[in-house]
């Protein structure tokens, strides 16, 4: 298995080793060992959950500086639909990518325009009719890792299309390459970068640089954040560029909850969720085969969706309504750049298709070996009911039951648990008593005994 | 040697419903079994739940993994079946329209649980209860 790149990470001086990312990480990935915390790697789905709430701001995004753009000769930036919502309606999306050409750019292409790509193409993956309904999205990473790790079941509904920030990378190489001869312009010279509103894009765009077609690959990714201070000095400065902001307002409603399935339309049943607790409900449901009469499930991390991302600036619930609010303005603006046969044949090409399917990510038993296994299961069971039960995380597991499984496999002790450990000092406090008592000479210990009459 | 567990589940309690059979998923995981075959066991196990939520006065799930196979056991304190054969019709129920509403009551759990698994017993006695053993080869 290829070693997992993460995007989030810890920062140990700021660590103060308190529980809170602990208890509220959806895959049980964190434990506290000797007062820091700690990323179990293969569970960690890059939700960002853990970044959002950790009070010490110890818990990081790995993301690239904005000067990493300048190792290449032609930069281009690919923003998140979300970067419109993180600005004030008066700035018009042609100003907001204005300024984002202004800081370093050559040219900015919206991420927008590959969920046009992708969001058209979803009805080509249900016409042909699928094995296993629903069919899930591939848009959020956190959401496809999540099922690699915890609905392993589920890894084939996931549909095989690109996610819109790979197909707009790949649009934005192939249109300079295709041109070559007038820009002069080689592969390496051009440095693709998504400006990321979460750490689980980031992964994913580290990912392509290792794996899949190279065409499809991005060279950066850079946070909204690390971007909002520059962007806001440039949004009143210079002349505003007409004609940078080009995808229409279904595209880029790809930022909120729904914006995706809304292109299936009413012919198709589908759901959509938000919030990483209410996707995992969910996903139980769809596992327990509850759900098999629906078409389509789009399912994203963050509330709100992508406007909720961990890297973002704006509050999650204004930038849904600064969405919505140009979305309902720019309504019908833009007529689709294909034609539905270009589409179908783009679709037909098969490169809009991921080329290996995603696979489960492999789950460790407690033990290779069946029979030990139920061993350690029922070692871990009597442990689990010897514990209080109050999943406080002192002992640096998420609850009791994770605490009972870590002792079985040899990463904690029992004393850990501050309940067991006070009783086994009770304990050794009433026996050090006992002893001293037996020390007395005869005489005394019966005068004390009288007097406790 | 076997690995066992009971999950209680109450009439009428849906909110609820739904928690045993993804206790039941984590577990086989931990103990390596095969997600496929992890998922047809959740499949059933969750109509199982449901059944007992929705039908019965209350009962069991009881949970027994041996090497080889896996037993998923439900068992209930009544009402019972007059008919099992004809409740094991697909598309028969006798769900209330407030039970219908809720998206249950399709006629399909004990059908569902039967195709699922690779053995599937079921004894019932009006007044008495139900009781449904299915088996799961490894």
């Amino acid at each position: 298995m290829d070693k997992l790149f993460h995007s989030v990470y810890l920062d140990r001086s700021k660590c103060k080793g308190c529980t809170t990312c602990l208890r509220n990480c959806p895959t049980g990935a964190i434990r506290v060992r000797g007062g820091k915390a700690r990323i179990i790697e293969n569970k960690c789905i890059d939700c960002g959950e853990c970044i959002r709430i950790c009070p010490h701001h110890a818990k990081l995004a790995r993301t690239d500086p904005l000067k990493s753009i300048e190792s290449f000769k032609y930069k281009v930036a690919i923003p998140a639909p979300t970067l419109l919502g993180q600005f004030k309606q008066r700035y018009s999306a042609d100003r907001i990518l204005t300024a984002l050409k202004s800081i370093g750019f050559d040219e900015v292409l919206e991420v927008a325009k590959g969920a046009e790509t992708v969001g058209r193409s979803l009805e080509f993956e249900l016409e042909g009719g699928r094995d296993d309904l629903p069919m899930i999205s591939s848009a959020c990473p956190a959401v496809s890792n999540l099922i690699q790790v915890r609905f392993p079941e589920l890894v084939g509904n996931i549909t095989t299309l690109k996610s819109p920030m790979t197909l707009t990378a790949r649009m934005a190489r192939e249109q300079l390459l295709a041109n070559s001869e007038h820009n002069g312009l080689k592969d390496e010279d051009i440095g693709i970068f998504f400006i990321t509103p979460c750490a689980a894009k980031a992964t994913e765009v580290t990912k392509s640089l290792s794996a899949g077609d190279p065409m499809d690959r991005i060279d950066g990714a850079i946070s909204i954040k690390d971007l909002f201070r520059p962007l806001s000095a440039a949004l009143g400065k210079g002349k505003c560029e007409a004609g940078l902001h080009t995808a229409s307002s279904e595209g880029f409603s790809w930022a909120v909850s729904g914006g995706e399935s809304s292109y299936l339309g009413k012919r198709r049943h589908s759901l959509h969720v938000d919030g990483i607790s209410n996707v995992i409900s969910v996903l139980d449901e769809i596992e327990c085969g509850r759900l098999s009469n629906i078409d389509f499930f789009e399912g994203l991390a963050c509330t709100g969706g992508c406007v909720g991302g961990c890297l973002t600036v704006e509050n999650n619930f204004v930038a849904k309504m600064r969405i919505e609010m140009r979305a309902e303005n720019e309504r019908g603006n833009v007529v689709p750049a294909l034609s539905e046969d270009d589409l179908r044949t783009f679709y037909a090409s098969g490169d809009m298709h991921r080329e290996q399917p995603l696979e489960p990510r492999i789950f460790q038993p407690l033990d290779e070996d069946f029979d030990k296994a139920i061993e350690k299961m029922n070692e871990i069971e009597r442990i689990e009911a010897s514990l209080p039960g109050i999943d406080c995380g002192s002992c640096g597991a998420p609850g009791c039951r994770a605490h009972a499984e870590d002792i079985v496999k040899g990463f904690a002790r029992k004393i850990d648990c501050i309940f067991v450990l006070r009783d086994r000092l009770e304990t050794l406090a009433r026996l050090t008593n006992e002893m001293l008592q037996m020390g007395q000479p005869m005489s005394e210990q019966e005068e004390t005994e009288d007097e406790s009459k | 040697m076997g690995y066992n567990m009971t999950f209680d589940v109450e009439s009428g309690d849906f909110a609820t419903a739904g928690q045993a059979s993804r206790k039941i998923k984590k577990k086989l995981q931990d103990l390596g079994i095969s997600s496929k075959i992890i998922r047809r066991i959740a499949i059933a196990g969750y109509e199982g739940e449901m059944n007992l939520a929705i039908h019965s006065d209350g009962g069991q799930i009881l949970l027994d993994a041996e090497p080889g196979v896996i037993t998923l056991r439900l068992e209930d304190t009544g009402p019972g079946i007059g008919n099992v054969d004809l409740a094991m019709t697909e598309g028969w129920s006798t769900a209330s329209d407030s039970v219908r509403e809720m998206g249950f009551g399709a006629g399909m759990g004990l059908p569902n649980m039967r195709n699922n698994a690779d053995g599937f017993e079921i004894t019932s006695r009006p007044g008495v209860g139900t009781k449904i053993k299915m088996t799961f080869d490894l």
